[in-house]
């Protein structure tokens, strides 16, 4: 590396008033390099600056709580039947939750909107000249879309729950009851690594129909195909489809079949980290 | 300062950009010309790191784009007029942008009004006209106060008012002692804006002149001359190189004679003129790579 490299590496490396030619640039323009802190500063300004990310975020949330209501009531309308085989497998929790296969809707088109949108509309170009070095790009939008879903997803359940709870009375439990706890937390988090399987899947196929189309596939049509699978092969598939492993974790008590909560959403995540993973290759080498 | 070193993009067995060498030098509006499928914006777009040379390189002051720790300090880059999402304001747009690199509010709101978008600023980009785009482009690719520009077909869709600004502009940002480096298909535009030409056709590098030079070697010398002599006039003229088109009316265009010539050849032979009129073969006409 020549002397002139040198030192433009160290200019550019720490924070100081220089400035390029004057004129043009009014007042100095200090000079930051490059990090993963200022590429997540801008992602999140991005999140928050489109309407449509603003909007489809309140629906999920509105989804979750709304259709656990909903379900409960309902449930509550019915009479209870003491005593009936029916009425053991009940599952108050699950009923206030069941407004998470509807969110998964709006959160995982989000994730992938969130990356499909930006080439869509050339916006990755303006994106990756800023970030040339691109990788810092994927973490941030996945990290920033993970907290902010995690956070307002776990939330919704929450609420879902509370709200549920109460509307089904005295049929209805409580979160310190055995496994309630973990399945309440569970289905947002659920819902987040969906998210994240759509920024994963948006990155590798750059195009919001096919992005959408593949998570939905894999979350909604792989299961129902693996209904079909002869019965000796279903016990060993079956349980290790992505939205089946995934969803274990939101059960109070888990069907005999079923991963373990923990291990099943382990493997949920896992899917979504090869994704990931894949996205990054995929990033890295093509052309944007 | 930007470099090519054998610069070449093949996409299948198409060659897009062959084996491109050129400097682009501080201090001048350097034009990129060439047709529309020349391999202008995928020779930027190598020279962004946005794609990956089949073969050679590109470096902006002195290493590869993408090694650089601060890039929009480096270089500030106009690649398409509507490289934005509609949904979000251009002044979110230019935040974002500017976050990445920890950029400050205040020089958002300085290039916004440099590019005079501040009434627009807080609308969405989808309502924008095509000029305002351009114009948004611009304040982004001016965000780092970069020392070297790149511009694709930045007057494309520009209003007449909006490519003097342009033009205006750019020479500015020139004589500040940046490196411009503006990709045109349009010689006539070029050739009022830049000082250097790089040239290219079907991806290889045509001539890399200064725009002088290609603007005296476009067209023979022409005149346009009046005289109550025409016929007279016309004989004198007459010669190998020189070919004279008359309307009968007393006008003749001469080609192949300036000015000087003309009146020289009049006045020894004591034919008399009312009009002498040196006229410029409109460069837009000659399209040498085509």
């Amino acid at each position: 590396m020549s002397a002139a490299n040198v030192t433009a590496n160290v200019t550019a490396n720490v924070a100081v008033n220089v400035t390029g030619p004057r004129g043009t640039a009014g007042p100095a323009v200090d000079r930051h390099r490059v990090t993963q802190g200022r590429v997540l500063r801008s992602e999140w300004i991005k999140l928050w600056s489109l309407r449509s990310t603003v909007y489809t975020l309140v629906a999920a949330v509105v989804t979750t709580i709304g259709a656990g209501i909903l379900l409960c009531a309902f449930l509550a309308g019915q009479a209870a039947l003491p005593g009936s085989p029916h009425e053991a497998l009940f599952d108050p929790a699950g009923a206030s939750l069941r407004g998470v296969s509807l969110a998964q809707l709006a959160v995982g088109v989000l994730g992938v909107l969130l990356v499909t949108a930006e080439y869509s509309t050339g916006m990755i170009r303006a994106t990756l000249s800023a970030v040339p070095r691109r990788l810092p790009v994927l973490w941030a939008k996945a990290g920033v879309f993970g907290v902010v879903a995690a956070v307002l997803m776990i939330a919704a359940s929450a609420a879902a729950f509370l709200f549920g709870q109460a509307v089904l009375g005295e049929r209805g439990t409580t979160l310190a009851a055995d496994g309630v706890a973990r399945a309440v937390a569970g289905a947002g988090l659920y819902l987040t690594v969906v998210g994240l399987l759509g920024v994963g899947l948006g990155f590798i196929l750059r195009n919001t129909a096919g992005a959408v189309a593949t998570l939905f596939g894999l979350l909604l049509v792989l299961p129902t195909l693996g209904e079909v699978l002869p019965a000796g092969w279903a016990r060993h598939v079956v349980p290790y489809l992505p939205s089946n492993a995934g969803q274990v974790i939101m059960s109070v008590h888990p069907a005999p079949g079923d991963l373990a909560p923990w291990t099943g959403f382990a493997v949920f995540c896992g899917y979504a980290a090869a994704t990931i993973a894949v996205a990054a290759v995929l990033l890295k080498r093509r052309d944007a | 300062m930007i470099e090519a070193h054998g610069l070449t993009k093949r996409y299948g067995g198409k060659v897009a950009v062959d084996n491109l060498s050129f400097t682009v030098r501080p201090g001048v509006v350097t034009g990129f010309l060439g047709p529309n499928g020349a391999g202008k914006s995928t020779t930027m777009r190598m020279i962004l790191g946005l794609d990956a040379p089949s073969a050679g390189q590109a470096t902006v002051n002195g290493r590869r784009y993408t090694l650089h720790a601060a890039p929009l300090h480096e270089v500030g880059a106009l690649l398409e007029a509507r490289a934005v999402h509609h949904g979000r304001s251009g002044y979110d747009h230019l935040r974002a942008l500017a976050a990445t690199t920890g950029i400050s509010r205040r020089r958002v709101d300085e290039v916004i009004d440099l590019v005079g978008l501040g009434e627009v600023a807080h609308k969405r980009v989808g309502g924008f006209s095509l000029g305002m785009g351009q114009r948004l482009g611009i304040a982004s690719a001016l965000l780092g106060d970069p020392a070297t520009l790149i511009l694709d077909e930045p007057v494309n869709g520009l209003d007449p008012e909006g490519i003097l600004w342009i033009r205006t502009l750019l020479r500015r940002l020139a004589a500040e002692g940046r490196t411009v480096f503006v990709s045109s298909h349009l010689m006539s535009e070029m050739a009022l804006t830049a000082e250097q030409l790089i040239i290219v056709g079907r991806g290889r590098l045509i001539a890399d002149v200064p725009v002088a030079d290609v603007v005296r070697g476009s067209s023979r010398p022409a005149t346009r001359v009046r005289s109550p002599q025409a016929d007279r006039l016309r004989d004198l003229l007459a010669g190998p190189d020189v070919t004279v088109t008359g309307d009968g009316t007393g006008v003749l265009d001469v080609h192949g004679l300036g000015g000087e010539a003309v009146g020289r050849i009049a006045a020894r032979h004591g034919v008399t003129l009312y009009e002498l009129t040196p006229v410029h073969v409109s460069l837009r006409r000659r399209r040498s790579w085509s």
